[in-house]
């Protein structure tokens, strides 16, 4: 498959650039995501994905085609599929059908598969459901991470990495103050996770900071944690590799100790030991009487001199 | 007294402060961990159970929510800020948690053939600026852009047979009224008159062409005409006449020669000298012999030819 879209070469200025924006960088580009969803999904997994990404772009595809194709075509590296499923438990008496809504999300690494979570959809509430004026589209949410889980278990740490990587938006240098509107809290707790989205008010607190006050906007969902296809730690490990060039230059010469004490070296020329001059000790200076001295006197100068030049 | 008053009045400021910073203080066991390139919060706090149970799910989620949210604030507050455009804009530093890239990082291409050869030699790349500053095309933009302004706001624009607002002649005004007139969708042909204006002569056709089949008789006196000319033995070309014209403007070609001269030379207008006289004088008169006349015409003929050649 790879090759396939190697093989051919750019004939056009614009077919090299589109190759070129697909071809992988030293920084890279926003993730972008492909939403989809699955054959049987129900109304509430449908808007579950367009509030979460505020779009219309819903790709509808068969089973058969594969994820990673679609990614290629599309060049993303985030998705997020929805269905839902009927499952059957049978009971020794009766047989009873609990239907869930299940969401999956996951990212791609060079076209494959790197993680993928189950994540089952218990409560969910739309945008049009909750009644508060939105923030705009676009701006960088805050995103906060709450529970012991986050920090502990293993699947939920990567949960914790892929949400990271779908919520937070464009890296950039600056953020408007007055912008810092939506923030996004997940907590983990009692077995499940809750999202919700709130807007965040900046009231007067009497000092520079402000006192937040929240209003909860935007949709809000119960999940549990099913199913997951986490990548091996050497994949992991791999993706995660940066190019030399981005690492940050070292100075040389410089190094800190345990305490956080700067220390340099600084390189000399051959010094003369015999030569050097150390602090004068006006007490063992001959006295001008003696023949001695009359060397010393000669000398006495200079070491003022030089005493000078080094104080 | 004053030393009462004075305590009390401290005390009464350390309490303001203390409330002040209370509205954006929050009490946490474990302070939470901050990636504020990533506008991230990470509170490891453990969650008490039974207060969330007991309280209303929402509400509990919610103070939760707003105290961890004013702790990244305060986090974010405590970055350099600057004024961009009349937005108070915070510079963030750079994302810290480690996240997997798209795609591998890009393999090193090996250098080409070329770029082998100048590292080896020593070439270094030179940039070509491809613009260069040019005076007579800047010039000639301003003329260009003052000339839009002008026609935009309607003023003044030198109009084609009046090249200067000040006194014209007779001549150039109606020249200029003349190309007025003619510069319309159909050539002036149906542009009204003033009542004295006379109709101008030599509109349209420059040439008149008989019709095909018309004037039988005209044709056939015509055709005659043209036969007795050629059976005739008298020459058609009357050399005098074509020598004299020839002589008058070869003798204009040296005047307009020699003015341009004086002109560049002293600046006078000398104009009309005696070229024009010593000419007429001194080369053929009218009426000498025929044979004369015709050996000045073949010389003149002649020297028609040379100017042609020219």
């Amino acid at each position: 498959m790879k090759n396939y879209f190697k093989y051919r070469k750019p004939k056009t200025k614009r077919s090299k650039r589109f190759l070129e924006s697909r071809a992988p960088k030293l920084i890279e580009d926003v993730k972008t995501a492909m939403i989809m969803k699955g054959g049987n999904t129900s109304q509430t997994v449908t808007q579950a994905l367009k509030d979460i990404v505020s779009s219309n772009i819903t790709r509808p595809f068969e089973d058969s085609t594969s994820l990673e194709f679609f990614s290629k075509k599309t060049d993303s590296s985030l998705f997020l599929f929805g269905s839902h499923n009927k499952k059957r438990d049978h009971m020794p008496n009766d047989v009873c059908v609990t239907v869930s809504f299940v969401l999956f999300a996951g990212r791609l690494f060079d076209f494959h598969v790197l993680d993928m979570i189950e994540l089952g959809i218990e409560k969910y509430v739309s945008l049009s459901d909750v009644k508060a004026s939105k923030c705009p589209e676009g701006t960088k949410p805050m995103l906060v991470f709450a529970g012991e889980a986050f920090d502990t278990d293993n699947e939920h740490k990567r949960l914790k990495s892929l949400l990271l990587d779908f919520f937070r938006g464009p890296t950039v240098s600056a953020v408007r103050l007055a912008g810092l509107e939506h923030v996004l809290h997940f907590t983990a707790l009692d077995g499940k996770i809750y999202m919700r989205s709130y807007r965040s008010l900046l009231k007067k607190s009497g000092c520079r900071t402000p006192r937040i006050e929240l209003e909860e906007i935007g949709p809000s969902c119960d999940l549990v944690l099913r199913r997951t296809h986490l990548a091996s730690d050497d994949l992991y490990k791999l993706a995660h590799r940066q190019p030399k060039a981005l690492k940050a230059k070292k100075k040389k010469n410089i190094s800190h100790d345990a305490f956080g004490t700067k220390f340099g070296r600084v390189h000399m020329q051959k010094q003369d030991l015999s030569k050097l001059r150390t602090r004068k000790m006006k007490g063992l200076r001959k006295r001008k009487g003696n023949v001695v001295a009359e060397e010393q006197d000669g000398q006495a100068p200079k070491v003022a001199k030089e005493a000078e030049h080094t104080e | 007294m004053a030393a009462c008053s004075v305590e009390a009045l401290l005390a009464k400021a350390e309490q303001e402060e203390a409330e002040k910073l209370k509205s954006i203080s929050v009490q946490k066991e474990l302070d939470l961990e901050f990636d504020i390139g990533n506008l991230l919060a990470c509170d490891k706090n453990r969650i008490d159970l039974r207060e969330f149970r007991e309280q209303k799910k929402e509400d509990f989620l919610r103070s939760l929510a707003r105290d961890n949210t004013q702790l990244l604030i305060n986090e974010i507050w405590k970055q350099p800020t600057e004024r961009v455009q009349e937005a108070i804009v915070v510079k963030l530093p750079d994302p810290a948690t480690p996240l997997p890239r798209e795609k591998p990082p890009p393999k090193a291409k090996p250098p080409t053939k070329w770029e082998q050869f100048a590292k080896l030699k020593g070439i270094q790349k030179k940039k070509k600026t491809n613009l260069v500053w040019d005076e007579t095309r800047v010039a000639k933009n301003e003329y260009n852009r003052l000339k839009n302004i002008a026609r935009a706001q309607k003023g003044k624009v030198p109009v084609m047979g009046l090249a200067t607002s000040t006194q014209q002649s007779k001549e150039e005004l109606s020249l200029a009224v003349s190309v007025a007139k003619t510069s319309t969708a159909s050539a002036g042909r149906f542009q009204d008159r003033l009542p004295k204006e006379k109709a101008p002569k030599n509109m349209g056709k420059k040439r008149k062409f008989e019709p095909l089949i018309g004037d039988f008789s005209n044709e056939r006196h015509k055709q005659l005409e043209l036969l007795k000319l050629m059976d005739g033995k008298k020459p058609k070309l009357d050399i005098t006449k074509a020598v004299n014209k020839q002589m008058r403007e070869e003798d204009r070609e040296e005047a307009a020669a020699k003015y341009k001269k004086r002109a560049g030379k002293k600046g006078r207008k000398g104009g009309n000298m005696s070229g024009k006289g010593k000419g007429k004088g001194g080369k053929g008169g009218k009426g000498k012999g025929g044979k004369a006349g015709g050996g000045g015409g073949g010389g003149g003929g002649k020297r028609r030819g040379k100017p042609g050649k020219h």
